[in-house]
């Protein structure tokens, strides 16, 4: 076997706490599906047959009880569930699972949409002998208003490849910059031209080496892919005791039998590489990648869709465009909708709702089990499951949330409702989160 | 009743004529036994047939003259005295010949109207004239070759050598037995998995406008990878051959020698991860596996003859592997066998080369090379270290560009080195005292296959006279035989050839052009006439040799 998928579901939303504190995250509803099925799409399209998935029992027993979240993959899902509270990273994730994995492992975060040719990242894995190889895309940045508390400003994410766009040669977060940006010399020396670029989004999408994962179980302290280990990793390849003589050590001491069948594969790898005539680079006087044996290296979509969905913007962005990614006929079959209604073509009606006469619906997700009375306008929303919405009402650029009851005669312009609110009739809200009491403690 | 007979006779005439061009009256006779057979099947006449047809191949043809009168005189034929043409090139046959057909006119005829039987036995009739005429060619050859003729029949004509299926891309119908082909291994690999998904090796579908010349050969791009086609966590196929192909198909192995070396190393592999299914046989269910494997690879890259050679090796070494071996030792002794193959035909071999190629190096020369040839990096690398004084001059080419490594390579080393483009070969010339080539294949006439742009060099340098070596393993000799470049070759990706300068690219979208066609060739073939000598292990043999050296490894094998 060349690859285990492995599913990162038990991340708890931390940035969108208002739709996360009912829902978990892999749960939350993008176009009527719920999240957790878009990575699963992707790894079963590119051929995968089997996928762990890493989350939480809730998690595990909601998926595997309610009917209503219609998972339809064929793949067959190992599910680890870990405590909630345990506050693990991803890399402490790995660590738990370690067990499990054989073979170099693909890591994927439940909350990516994405459409990407998934071969294109993992070639790059297989034809350089990659340590490590990951997705990122070209950020779009979202101009609609959507509901927030206050401006989120994301820190800056530093990224800088090579000239072909391929290798990874640095990678930091503004956050960990105290002053500025320092780049080694020794970087500069092999690879004179860099180009650093902050506007990528990182798809959290990775294929790690089994090497890897070995070295994880040895430092404890690295609790999170992203922010501690692939920085790590891509500082490491140009360091001169480089992790790979760590890694063989490893190796060593785990297949002690092979080493000599092992020793001499090697030997014959290297005579190859000796008797090719090819080089990553032209111009200095090292051999192809400079001799380094660990290597990082990054895919970035020039185009095509590629969402991470931990924001609530990015979560209405998603909602958006997650739909037209897969062929589906907007309309579920068992939507009872009356003639008079009027329902835009963009727009994405769940099973069993009920959509009255007058009503018009544009642009907008409504899920599975929602009453809609009569002349209710809804224009660019998000309306979930099991929400009934009573006459009269008025909801734009909003998202209402499970079980949530809009009263008669409502205004809601860019609100956020949260799980089995009620709004009282005639009530008239902008711009606002309305949340549960218990929600406001957690605060 | 005439009339039928007119026809009969033209019929005879037409193949008597035929047998006659063949010179053969043996051919004659049987021609009116076939046409009579038609008429009566007696047990008798197909025995006598029969003991006819033997004493024909032992060659006593003068005895069966009078033999032959005598049942055909009982038959009844019309053969016309006059149908006997005088076309007959055995000159010595022809009164026999002669002879026969006139007695046979004598006779009565009872022939009625063509019946199937009787066309029949006209086609039996050419079949047996054509291997007779064979036969009797033959003869005076050798004996072997003539059970074989046996084989094709049905053909008028001397039988027509098949193209290889490789250079008939341009045939729609040769496309889509090359799927079913592929489609066919895929499935006879998996018939003992517990894989539910059916997957096929995919066809790597053809890319950009193919120069007519060379519409025959596959064009594939770089950017359509053949992994786009299949399952990422490679179930079908072994993943260091998918990894293998990938580097082919990108160009990080290339090479005739680092190509086979990455190929025994991927087996390697195979090998290890293997486990005989149960009710089979490791010797041929290993073999069967490693089908769909080399087909992997060949759509990713052709093979080359270096490879085609490894592969008939490992091969070999599978069928032969006994059946009572247990499998770990069975696959024991096939990695050693693979290492013991790098190591005697490829780096005992390199060494050999260079100590006879170290012979022919001497103070003060000035070396020409050609592109980065890793057989002749080394022998120079070795001559260096030997305290010999010469200097190199690397030729390059675009796109490929491959001289820049080999000049890396040697000025790493401390060899003083020039570098020019191939377009300033003339130019250099009159300096060069030698020229070392190296070579992809040595073909059984004598020609070397290597990049393109080496006969090039090598009708440049004859033009100058200096002598040209050609390096060369001998395991890189195959049994093709080529004069031209066109009729089999390498076409890389078109897209190669465009280049980017100060941010601006002027064939960016040269596929709308629709008079324009970009060509990539990888590889071509120069005559015997312009190599000097070629060193291998085996010594420094003339291009010539190729055949003798061929034939004495079969024979050891």
């Amino acid at each position: 076997m060349e690859l285990q998928a492995v599913l990162m579901a038990a991340g708890g939303g931390s940035r969108m706490m208002d739709l996360t504190y009912n829902t978990p995250k892999p749960l939350l509803p993008v176009g009527n599906r719920p999240l957790i099925w878009y990575p699963l799409n992707l790894l079963e399209r590119a051929g995968f047959e089997e996928v762990i998935v890493i989350t939480t029992k809730e998690v595990q027993k909601a998926l595997s009880t309610d009917q209503r979240l219609k998972l339809d993959v064929k793949m067959k899902l190992n599910v680890e569930c870990i405590q909630e509270d345990a506050d693990m990273g991803t890399a402490d994730a790995l660590r738990h699972i370690q067990q499990k994995l054989k073979t170099d492992i693909l890591v994927v975060s439940c909350d990516l949409i994405t459409d990407v040719a998934l071969h294109e990242v993992v070639d790059l894995f297989r034809a350089h002998n990659a340590t490590l190889s990951m997705l990122m895309s070209k950020c779009t940045s979202s101009r609609r208003r959507v509901p927030v508390k206050k401006a989120e400003r994301e820190q800056r994410d530093f990224v800088g490849v090579d000239s072909a766009g391929k290798r990874l040669l640095f990678m930091a977060n503004e956050a960990d910059l105290d002053e500025g940006l320092i780049i080694k010399k020794s970087v500069m020396r092999k690879h004179p031209r860099m180009h650093i670029r902050t506007g990528l989004l990182d798809a959290h999408l990775y294929c790690l080496k089994r090497s890897v994962v070995d070295f994880l179980v040895e430092n404890k302290s690295i609790s999170s892919l992203r922010g501690e280990l692939v920085p790590f990793l891509v500082r490491k390849q140009f360091s001169k005791t480089s992790i790979s003589r760590r890694e063989e050590d490893h190796s060593d001491q785990s297949q002690k039998r092979k080493d000599a069948t092992a020793a001499l594969d090697e030997a014959l790898l290297q005579l190859a590489s000796e008797r090719s005539c090819w080089n990553d680079h032209s111009g200095d006087m090292s051999e192809a990648y400079h001799g380094g044996r660990l290597r990082c290296y990054a895919h970035i979509m020039q185009e095509g869709t590629c969402y991470r969905v931990n924001t609530l913007t990015s979560y209405v962005e998603a909602n958006r465009v997650a739909p037209k990614l897969f062929e589906e006929a907007a309309v579920h079959p068992s939507a009872v909708i009356s003639e008079r209604s009027q329902v835009g073509g963009d727009s994405i009606i769940g099973a069993s709702c009920h959509i009255a006469d007058k009503t018009s619906i544009k642009r907008s997700t409504i899920g599975a089990s929602t009453i809609v009375k009569e002349k209710v306008k809804i224009t660019n929303s998000i309306i979930m499951n099991s929400v009934t919405i009573e006459e009269g009402c008025n909801i734009q650029g909003s998202v209402i949330c499970n079980n949530a009851v809009i009263g008669r005669g409502a205004d809601i312009k860019y609100c956020l409702v949260g799980s089995g609110q009620r709004i009282e009739a005639e009530a008239e809200r902008t711009n606002d989160v309305i949340v549960g009491s218990d929600q406001l403690m957690e605060i | 009743m005439a009339d039928s007979e007119g026809n009969e006779r033209s019929k005879q005439t037409a193949i008597i004529n035929h047998a006659a061009d063949e010179g053969d009256e043996k051919s004659l006779a049987e021609i009116q036994k076939a046409k009579n057979e038609g008429k009566e099947l007696t047990k008798e006449e197909k025995l006598r047939l029969r003991k006819e047809k033997k004493q024909q191949k032992k060659g006593k043809k003068d005895d069966k003259g009078p033999t032959e009168k005598a049942p055909v005189k009982e038959k009844t034929a019309n053969p016309p005295a006059s149908s006997q043409p005088v076309t007959q090139n055995a000159a010595q046959k022809a009164p026999s010949a002669v002879s026969v057909p006139v007695s046979e006119s004598t006779a009565p005829t009872d022939k009625s109207a063509k019946s199937k039987a009787e066309l029949k036995a006209e086609r039996r009739a050419r079949q047996e004239a054509e291997r007779a005429s064979k036969q009797a060619k033959k003869e005076p050859g050798s004996q072997a070759p003539s059970s074989k003729s046996k084989a094709p029949p049905s053909e008028l004509q001397p039988a027509v050598k098949r193209l290889p299926e490789h250079i008939q891309v341009d045939d729609p119908a040769v496309v889509r037995k090359l799927a079913k082909k592929l489609e066919r291994q895929q499935k006879s690999g998996q018939g003992t998995s517990l894989n539910v998904s059916r997957v096929k090796i995919p066809l790597r579908s053809d890319y950009g406008y193919k120069v007519s010349l060379f519409s025959h050969l596959h064009q594939y791009s770089r950017k359509a990878p053949l992994t786009q086609q299949i399952s990422i966590p490679a179930t079908v196929i072994h993943p260091s051959i998918v990894r293998l192909g990938l580097q082919y198909s990108q160009g990080i192995v290339a090479g005739s020698n680092a190509r086979s070396v990455a190929l025994l190393h991927a087996f390697k592999q195979v090998i290890q991860d293997y486990s005989t299914p149960p009710n089979e046989e490791l010797a041929r269910d290993l073999v069967n596996k490693l089908k769909p494997y080399i087909s992997f690879l060949n759509q990713c890259r052709p093979l080359s003859a270096s490879m085609g050679n490894a592969i008939k090796y490992i091969k070999k070494e599978i069928s032969n592997i006994p059946s009572q071996c247990k499998e770990e030792e069975a696959k024991k002794k096939l990695l050693s066998c693979v290492d013991s193959y790098v190591n005697e035909k490829i780096t005992l071999a390199a060494k050999g080369i260079s100590k006879y190629a170290i012979d022919k190096i001497s103070d003060g020369d000035v070396i020409l090379v050609y592109g980065c040839s890793s057989l002749v990096n080394h022998i120079l690398c070795e001559a260096f270290e030997k305290q010999r004084k010469f200097r190199v001059i690397v030729v390059d080419s675009r796109p490929r560009l491959e001289g820049r490594e080999a000049l890396r390579r040697l000025v790493n080393r401390g060899i003083r080195c020039t570098y020019v483009l191939i377009s300033a070969v003339s130019y250099v010339l009159p300096e060069v005292s030698k020229v070392f080539l190296g070579a992809h294949a040595l073909l059984a006439n004598g020609y070397v296959m290597s990049r393109v742009g080496t006969s090039q060099i090598a009708l440049v340098a004859k033009a100058y006279n200096v002598p040209v070596l050609v390096c060369c393993e001998t395991y890189k000799f195959c049994e093709r035989v080529q004069t031209d470049s066109f009729v089999s070759n390498e076409l890389d990706d078109p897209d190669d050839l465009i280049v980017t300068r100060k941010g601006k690219t002027h064939l960016a979208d040269w596929q709308s052009e629709t008079s324009l066609g970009l060509l990539n060739l990888v590889y071509d073939v120069t005559p015997p006439d312009f190599v000097d000598l070629v060193i291998t292990e085996l010594g420094m043999i003339p291009c010539t040799s190729v055949p003798v050296v061929l034939r004495v490894k079969n024979v050891d094998q």
